[in-house]
């Protein structure tokens, strides 16, 4: 039998966040990788994960998609483990994990966001899906092409449309613009953006890049092992708590955070 | 020439070895394409040098122990004893990789190492006056030709069972052949699938190699899904690829070995060779 607690007032039920980490702790070894990260991201963010390197960008990335367990805390994602609604992310990896020698085309790979197993034979429906997964992200034309023929460009547009293809309520992206040019890069913020507002998803992404990070996201975490800051990019992006946090691991130099470009 | 291989393929020891080279074939192409592309082209090796350790400690368990009389037919028979070691050996290399750093080729050489000493030293404890019935040599290198038909009937038991599951989880084990994490985030267990991976490699391994030897049985493994990376564009093509080679060089070796009197095992590594240089010497697209 189960109780029921008080019902909470009309309006005042808080609504889930999309990403909800809960004083999450990790060590690797010695080495105290994540301490204490509490956040709460709601529904309808561009979130940038900004830090140096080391500062658990990943690790974090990973204990919200439920592929590493914290020592303490806990993460969900929309009130959920993420085990439970893989459906519901959409994950673009770091490229580097990618191993070229793999016998496979662009549009298999794209299928793996459909069916969340390898293809062994790609479905009529399943490729009109995936086409037209790579045709929103402008690479319609690669969808027969071998993936060890990709440029790194090329593959990052299919590893987006293999992570948009399934519609996720969350974009997960892992350093997405590593190894992309300038132009590639700002391609790829844009067309997440218009993901994010025509279907109004959250994105979560980690990234090296503070002037995009300043330019294209509504909310940013800095993290350092610790959180240095969360909140609105101009709030916690000042000079002084981005040398806090970079200055950390004896950073002398903290990167040039002015946007490339006029916003708008 | 036709004549003689109608006549070659009516002996009944002809056709069990050709039925046994194609369940390997079968066998060894599923698997072959994940060994490959997960580089572990050693573990035929590895595990069917782990089956010979098994047997040399079952001989030495059955001898010391007196149960020659009985034993001896547990002998004649090896894969009772080669297959719970060559099993627990793989599952043992999946578990030193899971537990530590180290890549499965030293996984692999460290097990391999270990279990040739360990079955040379238990066969070199028996004396040699004790006859047990069959010689070493013939359990290290096997022959296809020796086939009997309760070989083949285990072969196509061990086929069945290892098909059956090697096709029901091929979307999750090619995906997470080709990105383990990624895999994951899509609710494929990854790790419980190596372990099965290796342990239904082990079983695979340990059966063909004591039927058909271990030379031949690690060539099966490797040659025809090397081969058929070189020419497939998709994991289910390099699959099928693989099959045939595997099919066709069976069979092309095994009439090759009847027409120019060579040895069968030889014959048919080479031919799977030949295919393998074609496919090396064929233009990149």
């Amino acid at each position: 039998m189960t109780v029921a607690g008080p019902a909470e007032p009309a309006g005042r039920t808080r609504p889930v966040p999309a990403i909800h980490v809960h004083h999450v702790s990790v060590r690797f070894g010695d080495a105290q990788v994540l301490a204490d990260v509490n956040f709460d991201l709601a529904v309808g963010n561009f979130l940038a994960i900004v830090g140096p390197n080391g500062a658990g960008k990943s690790t974090l990335v990973k204990v919200a998609l439920g592929l590493l367990r914290p020592d303490q805390g806990h993460a969900a994602v929309f009130g959920r483990d993420a085990g439970d609604v893989p459906e519901q992310i959409g994950y673009v990896p770091q490229l580097k994990t990618f191993d070229r020698s793999f016998p496979a085309t662009a549009v298999e790979l794209v299928v793996t966001g459909l069916r969340r197993r390898w293809p062994a034979r790609v479905r009529r429906d399943e490729r009109e899906r995936a086409v037209a997964a790579l045709a929103e992200v402008g690479a319609a034309g690669l969808a027969d092409r071998g993936l060890a023929r990709l440029s790194g460009g090329e593959l990052q547009r299919v590893y987006l449309a293999r992570a948009l293809a399934r519609r996720p309520a969350l974009v997960l992206l892992d350093e997405p613009a590593t190894g992309v040019d300038y132009l590639a890069e700002h391609d790829l913020y844009d067309l997440l953006e218009r993901y994010q507002r025509d279907s109004g998803a959250t994105v979560a992404m980690v990234t090296h890049d503070l002037a995009a990070a300043r330019y294209h996201a509504s909310r940013v975490l800095v993290l350092n092992g610790r959180v240095f800051g969360f909140g609105l990019p101009d709030d916690v992006m000042c000079d002084a708590c981005l040398q806090e946090a970079y200055g950390h691991v004896g950073h002398s130099h903290v990167p040039h955070t002015h946007t490339p470009r006029a916003r708008g | 020439m036709v004549t003689e291989l109608a006549q070659a393929f009516a002996f009944p020891f002809m056709q069990r070895a050709a039925l046994a080279g194609l369940l390997i074939a079968l066998m060894c192409a599923l698997l072959g394409v994940f060994v490959v592309q997960r580089r572990l082209s050693f573990l035929g090796d590895g595990l069917a040098h782990a089956a010979f350790g098994g047997m040399g400690i079952g001989a030495f368990v059955i001898v010391s122990s007196g149960l020659l009389t009985h034993g001896a037919a547990m002998l004649r028979n090896p894969l009772w004893i080669a297959v719970p070691f060559a099993l627990v050996t793989g599952l043992g290399i999946a578990w030193v990789r899971d537990r530590t750093e180290l890549s499965s080729d030293t996984a692999i050489g460290v097990f391999f190492a270990v279990s040739v000493a360990l079955g040379v030293l238990f066969f070199s404890r028996i004396h040699p006056d004790v006859n047990i019935g069959v010689n070493v040599m013939d359990l290290l290198f096997g022959s296809i030709l020796a086939v009997r038909p309760s070989d083949l009937a285990i072969i196509a038991v061990v086929a069945a069972v290892s098909v059956a599951l090697l096709v029901a989880l091929w979307g999750r084990l090619a995906y997470a052949t080709f990105d383990d994490e990624l895999a994951r985030t899509d609710g494929v267990r990854s790790r419980a699938l190596e372990y099965l991976l290796f342990g239904l490699a082990a079983v695979v391994i340990a059966v063909s190699a004591t039927v058909v030897g271990i030379i031949l049985m690690a060539a099966y493994l490797v040659i025809p899904a090397a081969a058929a990376r070189i020419w497939a564009r998709s994991m289910i093509g390099m699959t099928g690829i693989a099959l045939a080679i595997g099919t066709i060089t069976t069979l092309a070796g095994l009439a090759g070995s009847y027409l120019f009197d060579l040895p069968t095992g030889s014959a048919i590594i080479l031919t799977q060779a030949l295919v393998f240089v074609v496919a090396a010497l064929t233009p990149r697209r």
